[in-house]
């Protein structure tokens, strides 16, 4: 952890070295998240790729706008064949790879992971910032504070409970980007009941027996796993019919844009819902 | 030990086997009381309880159950057909084509559009390895040659599988390499009891009459072939109940090793020696086994899916040194 600290701290400095005053003409992203945000905010043609899952629907919001671009998928040979001159990587993306594109002198902006309302601020900020597009920035963080405010006008009546259930039965608590939606939404999390303040795992038998109001599963991914085959479980079933309401997580919930108040708006409705059914 | 002894043995560990049924139906990570779990296991009402006792607990229950009833099984009879201590399901490479079977009906959409396709593909798998390797290796084959033919069908099999699985568009399905390769039963369903009981039901059906001709086989295959015992046939039975029972195993459970291994050597002396009666003691002694490590390793880390082959390898493994150095001691 302290040494991708430290690499991200040194990919700033060689950032800022690089030439603060000319904003860059070829930026290349190979991060799922940084590729929403510099689609939403940089100029025409100031953005040369991005990475292959923006086009995947299953996980990109904004796979068509994505498909208009080449895509790369993360390796620094690729990446440096493009001749980017700035790189958008997220803190997940392998130090490895950032580390071998910064020998190649190769500028790198790392984004850190949006846990809140307040991360997802300031990524747009910075975002603004490296692309040169700061007032652009500024507007989006208005438009999206205006639209947080409509959205958090509270309803009355009590607050139902909700979990979120991806494969694996992997769950997020209130110190996490889905945790935070839930809450925005009206929620209380069964996460947090279970002690699980960021991430974790619920047992399906554990879930069933909570009973929780509402469900939140991701939605399967192409293919087939075994991990997702929890999601078709006949317990989970069970619990559906015992009165617990299912809502499909979409790729909204992902990454830290203005698009999550889609997923925080889809979730009041179904706070409504549940409130009316009461 | 005579055979008077038999019944009490296998007496013995049919109870065993329940009780570690039962043990298992009351573990898992919601802390529920013994009284309240039988209870609401046997009320067949529709309440939460219920309906986790009957739709989770239970067909994992079964499964470990029956998944170790086959291997152990199959161990007992490999061993006795092939007259070779080293003879398993896991070592011989059968676990392994039989995982590759489930994997490509999996990832073909076979599985998805028909539900036999998934363990009939994985018997499929099971079968042709068991019949290469009786044909590889057969009885006249010794130890050596029945040892690198296994391992050469188990490596190709888990390579093949490792492909198939790392060409999947699913994110999740190169981490599952780990389940093929050993085995667990976590969040299995009653869907999953009903895919594999009835191979696993079919082939110790077609497994149990061999048991004579095992006994017939300890004097050598002239010996046998003049008592009336048809080689040809009996070879034939022998690949396809195996390849039944490993192959409806490992399609719903991954690959489980050293059971069939351990089990029977574990037994043997307990049976007088004796290969037709080391079957059924070897089917429930699996059944013991598998039931065992389930339970540990849901005691031992609730939170993480422990395989069941680490357990059963952190066992099985040291025990198979130990036979290969007897083996070589003995100049088999």
């Amino acid at each position: 952890m302290v040494g991708r600290l430290a690499l991200a701290a040194g990919l700033l400095a060689g950032l800022a070295h690089a030439g603060a005053a000319e904003p860059p003409r070829r930026v290349l992203s190979m991060n799922l998240c940084t590729d929403q945000l510099a689609m939403l905010l940089a100029a025409p043609g100031q953005l040369v790729s991005v990475s292959w899952l923006a086009q995947d629907p299953a996980s990109s919001p904004m796979a068509a706008a994505a498909r208009r671009l080449p895509a790369n998928h993360a390796s620094a040979e690729e990446v440096f064949l493009m001749r980017p001159d700035l790189v958008l990587a997220g803190a997940y993306t392998a130090p490895d790879t950032l580390r071998l594109l910064q020998r190649l002198d190769v500028p790198v902006a790392v984004f850190p992971i949006e846990n809140d309302i307040a991360g997802i601020r300031a990524n747009i900020a910075r975002m603004g910032k490296v692309l040169g597009r700061e007032a652009q920035a500024q507007a989006m963080i208005a438009d999206f504070d205006a639209d947080l405010a409509a959205l958090r006008v509270d309803a009355p009546g009590p607050r139902p409970r909700a979990a979120l259930y991806a494969a694996n039965g992997y769950t997020s608590g209130s110190d996490s980007l889905g945790g935070q939606i839930i809450a925005l939404a009206g929620f209380d999390n069964l996460a947090d009941e279970m002690g699980i303040r960021t991430t974790g795992n619920i047992p399906l038998e554990v879930l069933m027996l909570a009973r929780p109001d509402l469900v939140i599963r991701d939605r399967p991914a192409r293919g087939h796993s075994r991990a997702e085959e929890l999601l078709d479980h006949p317990g989970l079933r069970a619990l559906a019919g015992g009165g617990t309401r299912m809502l499909g997580a979409g790729p909204e919930w992902v990454c830290g844009t203005p698009h999550v108040l889609r997923a925080v708006a889809e979730l009041r409705a179904a706070r409504q819902r549940i409130g009316a059914g009461k | 030990m005579s055979g008077k002894a038999q019944p009490l043995i296998l007496a013995l560990l049919a109870l065993l086997v329940a009780a570690l049924f039962l043990v298992s139906v009351l573990t898992g990570p919601a802390r529920l009381g013994v009284g309240e779990s039988l209870t609401a296991l046997f009320s067949g009402g529709q309440d939460m309880l219920a309906l986790v006792m009957r739709e989770i607990r239970l067909p994992r229950a079964i499964l470990g159950l029956l998944v170790g009833a086959a291997l152990g099984m199959s161990g007992a009879v490999l061993q006795g057909f092939l007259r070779n201590p080293l003879a398993e399901p896991g070592l011989i490479g059968t676990s392994a084509s039989a995982a590759l079977g489930a994997v490509l009906a999996i990832h073909t959409g076979l599985a998805a559009a028909w539900p036999l396709g998934l363990p009939l593909s994985a018997l499929a798998g099971a079968f042709i390895s068991v019949a290469l390797i009786v044909a590889l290796a057969g009885p006249r084959g010794g130890a050596l040659a029945l040892i690198l033919a296994g391992i050469t069908v188990s490596a190709l099999a888990g390579a093949a599988t490792s492909l198939v699985l790392n060409l999947s568009p699913n994110p999740f399905a190169a981490s599952e390499i780990v389940f093929w390769m050993m085995g667990s039963l976590a969040d299995r369903s009653m869907l999953h009891v009903w895919i594999a009981a009835p191979f696993i039901a079919a082939g110790a059906l077609l497994l149990w009459p061999t048991r004579r001709a095992l006994n017939a086989l300890t004097l050598g295959e002239d010996a046998a072939a003049t008592s009336g015992i048809h080689l040809g046939r009996l070879r034939l039975m022998l690949v396809l109940g195996i390849a039944l029972m490993i192959g409806g195993a490992t399609a719903v459970a991954g690959s489980v090793g050293f059971v069939g291994l351990v089990v029977p050597h574990v037994l043997r002396r307990a049976v007088g020696a004796n290969p037709a009666r080391l079957v059924p003691a070897s089917a429930l002694g699996g059944a013991a086994v598998v039931l065992a490590a389930d339970i540990a390793v849901r005691l031992l880390m609730p939170e993480r899916d422990l395989k069941l082959g680490v357990l059963t390898a952190l066992v099985g493994a040291p025990f198979f040194l130990h036979l290969v150095l007897k083996t070589r001691r003995e100049g088999l």
